[in-house]
């Protein structure tokens, strides 16, 4: 008894290690943010003991550039995630409560779409974008966003509805519901868990998401990730400025990926593991 | 009214309805593309030339797989996926095995380490780049000075480890989180009765742990692939690019962006696709047994 519980504290002791090891680079940036240019390129860098200052966020908060590019993260994130659950929600309550013999290869195939890496759809898109004027817009990302995130939207609220008794909705039916009130009555209140954990999970992913949001945005629809890659020219190195705009752009998302981690897992492995 | 609502043609064809819109978006944003791209890879497009589109075969393959650049970007991608893959699932199961056995504050010990995950890439890969494998100021070279090395200047002398440490970093959270995950559903009897058996800590994990941890890691190594293969932006802010570090999503950027040269370029897509639906064989199947359990 006494030896497991000695080893019980060297392993929470471990993993505490272990786990502010894996947090370190957030927390040195976070740290950075409040430094001024000169102590964030100090040698020896310091810990504690320097002139805390809020000056790098009053600059990045003041410029245009962030607020534009917040304003455009928010659209595409909120109106890619929306667009999904829009069309998931439908998809996945038809799978889950109507099943037909083709559900199962539905599914499937809502998945192996997943499997076109974006790079093999650069070039069309690229080209159609340019052809039909949605290149840096809103609107162009939104699409690319909502149709890669759908297959995970589908799968989670697929499964999701599978743990709501068919049973229930059936009585409501006898007891004489309409559909829109076996729905909005009904179902919603016991979905609106998974509804919410998708949807945060989905746009979590869509706010993060570098390669589409790089690629087909300039300057109308860049996002927060463009605003933060064009950090990365020579003359735009300053650290503790771009250690405060980088807090900036996580936070939001850091929050919301917090409070739905355990349905990342299902959500992202399509409910093979659980 | 109510009556035929509840027939089942009724339903199939209300289900289908309800599908409907959802295939529809997927199908035009994956088989139109998909399409697009092979036959932009066996036409003569260039976005600088006037003129039709000639068929032109496979001398775009051709001159995509002689390009200098071509082989480097493919050892590139599959030594990126490569050490990320060991590395985010080494360093994830050895934190979720520590995750599994602490005792206090759990809760945060999880936010802690899932945190990187969330941090969008370009964020990521600049904080590491400047912040940490900076040279002469950066947190590493300050510690190697302190250990009596040399700094490395890790993107000139080992850029694509330096961008699959960064990329590992962001997957290491996803590796842990979902074995941590399958661990804690691993039946602690069956532990129990081996280590009553007089079976060690160590096999008890290669011989019970580790079976069981074999599909989530399974899963793990495809889902990480498919993100993989299209990691751009960790690239495109640290090296931009060049042989040393270009994976097959940077160089088909680049075959368009400099080159112009639309079939040499979807060429490389499709090649990445072909790779990518190598690994996707398996994932479905693995999933397809999972909904079927």
């Amino acid at each position: 008894m006494r030896s497991s519980r000695k080893s019980s504290v060297l392993f929470t002791l471990a993993a505490w290690c272990a786990a502010l090891l894996v947090a370190f680079p957030l927390l040195w940036a976070l740290l950075a943010s409040f430094k001024t240019e000169l102590e964030a390129v100090a040698v020896p860098p310091s810990l504690v003991w320097f002139d805390w200052t809020l000056e790098n966020y009053r600059a990045v908060l003041s410029g245009s550039d962030y607020g534009a590019a917040l304003r455009n993260s928010v659209l595409i994130a909120g109106g890619s995630s929306a667009l999904a659950l829009g069309l998931a929600i439908p998809a996945a309550w038809a799978m889950a409560f109507a099943p037909t013999a083709r559900t199962r290869g539905t599914l499937l195939w809502m998945l192996s779409t997943k499997m076109l890496p974006p790079v093999g759809a650069l070039i069309p898109i690229f080209l159609f974008y340019r052809d039909t004027g949605l290149l840096d817009t809103h609107l162009g990302v939104i699409l690319l966003l909502a149709a890669g995130n759908l297959p995970i939207a589908a799968w989670m609220l697929y499964a999701n509805f599978r743990e709501v008794p068919a049973e229930i909705l059936e009585a409501a039916r006898m007891d004489g519901a309409s559909l829109w009130q076996e729905v909005a009555v009904v179902l919603a209140p016991m979905a609106l868990p998974g509804l919410a954990s998708t949807f945060f999970l989905v746009f979590t992913l869509a706010w993060n998401e570098s390669f589409w949001s790089l690629n087909v945005t300039s300057t109308d629809a860049a996002p927060l990730t463009a605003f933060i890659a064009a950090w990365s020219s020579p003359q735009g190195l300053f650290w503790a400025r771009l250690s405060a705009a980088s807090m900036l752009a996580i936070a939001p998302v850091l929050v919301i990926g917090w409070f739905c981690q355990r349905q990342l897992v299902r959500g992202l492995t399509f409910g093979a593991v659980k | 009214m109510s009556a035929p609502r509840r027939s089942r043609a009724y339903l199939a064809m209300r289900g289908r309805l309800l599908v409907a819109p959802a295939v529809i978006l997927l199908l035009a944003a994956s088989l139109f593309p998909l399409f697009s791209t092979l036959r932009y890879s066996v036409i003569d497009y260039r976005l600088l030339a006037s003129g039709p589109h000639r068929f032109v075969a496979l001398a775009n393959y051709g001159r995509l797989f002689a390009a200098p650049g071509f082989l480097p970007a493919l050892w590139n991608t599959l030594g990126l996926i490569g050490m990320v893959l060991a590395i985010s699932i080494g360093a994830g199961l050895g934190l979720a095995l520590l995750l599994e056995r602490a005792v206090i504050g759990r809760g945060l010990l999880r936010l802690l380490v899932i945190s990187p995950f969330f941090v969008m890439p370009p964020v990521a890969a600049l904080l590491w780049k400047n912040l940490l494998m900076q040279p002469v100021s950066g947190l590493f070279g300050w510690l190697s000075a302190l250990l009596g090395a040399a700094p490395l200047d890790w993107f000139a002398a080992a850029p694509l480890t330096a961008i699959a440490l960064i990329a590992a970093w962001q997957w290491t959270p996803f590796a842990c989180l979902i074995l941590l995950t399958s661990l804690q559903s691993f039946d602690r009897e069956q532990r129990e009765a081996a280590e009553l058996d007089g079976a060690g800590a160590f096999a008890v994990f290669r011989w019970l742990v580790l079976p069981h941890l074999a599909r989530p890691i399974a899963i793990v190594v495809m889902m990480e692939t498919i993100f993989l293969l299209s990691l751009f932006a960790e690239i495109f802010v640290t090296t931009g690019g060049g042989q040393a570090s270009s994976n097959l999503a940077f160089l088909v950027y680049s075959q368009v962006m400099f080159q112009y040269d639309i079939g040499a370029a979807s060429a490389a897509g499709i090649v990445a696709v072909l790779f990518a639906n190598l690994v996707a064989f398996f994932l479905v199947r693995a999933v397809g047994r999972s909904l079927d359990a």
